[in-house]
């Protein structure tokens, strides 16, 4: 389904060239649950918003479906089939949550399956269809209103860029209980979650250790987990 | 018997979403003419006797009734001043609806400027929807200075919509509000410029009464080589509760100045004001973007939907 050849991605720092991805290569398969991790700055969220578009690789492509989506914008991949969610859910004056699961469905959704989607993710529908995306909602609900644009929006492919940040321990186990029913409920479409979260982990297909910009491990959670667990993520200069 | 041409009905229906005569109360001005008037048993509108406008009376204890009093100027030139009184007596809950509509097509310049004045009994409760609108593709500027004010008595409570959101070059509002005890104002202000236009709104609330409220919150959008100032001041004479807000998106070459102002001259007035100008954040694009939508679809309803 999803096809990564020779990815690159570097970014001017200093008057120097920076390489956070560094020559990647990486095949995700329809129907699979896969999870990426790894510490902080090895290039997780980069590799997220490359296969959205949000960023342009430096070298190398993306194929979706078969399909060299490298030099497709933002829209056009949505449109191709690929959805994301954002780390930090992105606010909006005036705009309501109904409108924006209207505009994730592309149509003019019914108040009744806009409500099935919200309760998808743990939200009384009725509470919040008509608030507004603004600061009164809080980091756990915001994220969930996130997904929730993602389920409305029925794609091939779903990116979910670390769902577990900003959202307090209640929320995470309500969080942990939609990525677990989308896991049992894949049909021909694939996740894929940037995640650090162990609980996360257990759950996936496969999994891929990136750090320092390259692919360390990718493999299933029994061959991946034990190497993990109880790894101190330390700064790799330090080590 | 309203009659109105076709580009006075659309201008009608633009600035009051009416696309036949309403039901109730009301007073349908062209070109400077009256062209329909309705009375009903509670509200009675009169001319004033030198044309310079009209009264409208509404009895105490009317509830459920709406009054409208559109204008529409559809022929080049024609500049007015008009006066419209509004007597609200005590204990009635009613609709207005005023708004302006200007076509012009020719080359000089067309105005109007309504100057309101509200006059809202005790325990009465108005809401009150004036809607701007401006078309036509002469050289002719489309003007409107409104001015409004309000005078509440005790317990009364007022909501006003005011929202200017297309083809209107040169405005310059203004709005006074005079609040006896308990009584309460909110203000609802949309306002949109692009091309060259210019806009100004200011306002000035004073809390006069012990626990008298005021909620002034602007939204606006200034676009193109547009530019706007935004000038409000709430001033707390008494124990009493004021917000005022003023949140703008800028884009192109727009320019906006926000002056919310707050004055206390009591120790028990509680007075905040907020404001923000900022151009529409890179993530809301891009968030709107990853659902299919393009830059400038995304960048639609964002505004839509900050100007709701």
């Amino acid at each position: 389904m999803l096809e990564i050849r020779n990815l690159s991605f570097a970014v001017e720092e200093d008057g120097k060239q920076k390489e956070i991805l560094h020559d990647l290569n990486l095949a995700i398969d329809n129907g699979k649950f896969v999870v990426i991790t790894g510490p902080n700055g090895s290039g997780k969220s980069t590799l997220a918003r490359l296969i959205m578009g949000i960023e342009k690789p430096t070298s190398g492509s993306i194929l979706f479906d078969g399909k060299d989506i490298t030099d497709l914008d933002i829209t056009e991949r949505a449109k191709q089939g690929i959805s994301f969610a954002f780390q930090q859910p992105v606010r909006f004056k005036g705009i309501r949550v109904k409108d924006l699961l209207r505009l994730a469905a592309g149509k003019n959704l019914s108040i009744s399956a806009a409500c099935e989607y919200l309760s998808e993710v743990g939200l009384c529908a009725r509470d919040y269809i008509d608030r507004e995306i603004n600061s009164s909602l809080s980091g756990g609900e915001l994220k969930r209103i996130e997904i929730a644009t993602l389920l409305a929006r029925h794609t091939r492919l779903s990116v979910f860029d670390e769902p577990e940040a900003g959202i307090d321990l209640w929320s995470f186990q309500n969080l942990i209980r939609i990525f677990e029913k989308m896991r049992r409920e894949i049909r021909d479409s694939s996740i894929v979650i940037i995640s650090h979260q162990e609980r996360i982990l257990n759950i996936a297909d496969e999994i891929l250790l990136l750090s320092g910009g390259s692919i360390r491990k990718h493999g299933t959670p029994e061959e991946i987990m034990p190497g993990l667990v109880g790894q101190n993520s330390v700064c790799e200069k330090l080590q | 018997m309203v009659k109105l041409d076709a580009i006075q009905k659309r201008l009608i229906e633009e600035i009051a979403d009416l696309h036949s005569v309403p039901e109730g109360a009301y007073n349908f001005r062209a070109n400077s003419q009256l062209v329909g008037r309705n009375t009903t048993a509670n509200i009675d509108i009169v001319s004033k006797p030198d044309g310079s406008g009209i009264d409208i009376h509404i009895k105490p204890g009317t509830k459920n009734e709406s009054v409208h009093i559109p204008v529409v100027l559809s022929q080049s030139g024609i500049k007015e001043t008009v006066y419209n009184d509004f007597y609200v007596g005590e204990d009635s809950d009613v609709v207005i609806v005023a708004g302006c509509g200007i076509d012009n097509c020719g080359v000089r310049d067309s105005e109007h400027d309504g100057i309101h004045r509200f006059y809202v009994g005790r325990n009465a409760k108005v809401k009150y929807v004036e809607k701007h609108y401006g078309s036509g593709d002469g050289k002719g500027q489309r003007i409107l200075n409104p001015v409004t004010e309000v005078y509440m008595e005790e317990g009364s409570s007022m909501e006003m919509e005011m929202e200017q959101i297309k083809g209107v070059d040169s405005t310059d509002r203004q709005t006074i509000a005079e609040l006896k005890a308990d009584a309460r104002l909110v203000v609802k202000e949309r306002l949109m410029t692009h091309g060259n236009q210019n806009a100004v709104s200011g306002y000035q609330v004073n809390l006069n009464g012990a626990n008298a409220t005021a909620d002034v919150v602007s939204r606006s959008v200034a676009r193109d080589d547009s530019s706007q100032t935004f000038n409000a001041r709430i001033t707390g004479n008494a124990p009493c509760s004021g917000h005022t807000e003023c949140d703008s998106i800028i884009m192109d070459n727009g320019r906006i100045l926000a002056i919310p102002s707050l004055e206390a001259n009591n120790v028990d007035a509680m007075l905040v004001h907020e404001a923000a100008i900022g151009k529409i954040a890179g993530d809301q694009l891009v968030k709107l973007m990853t659902l299919g939508l393009t830059e400038q679809q995304a960048e639609e309803q964002i505004i839509n939907g900050f100007l709701r």
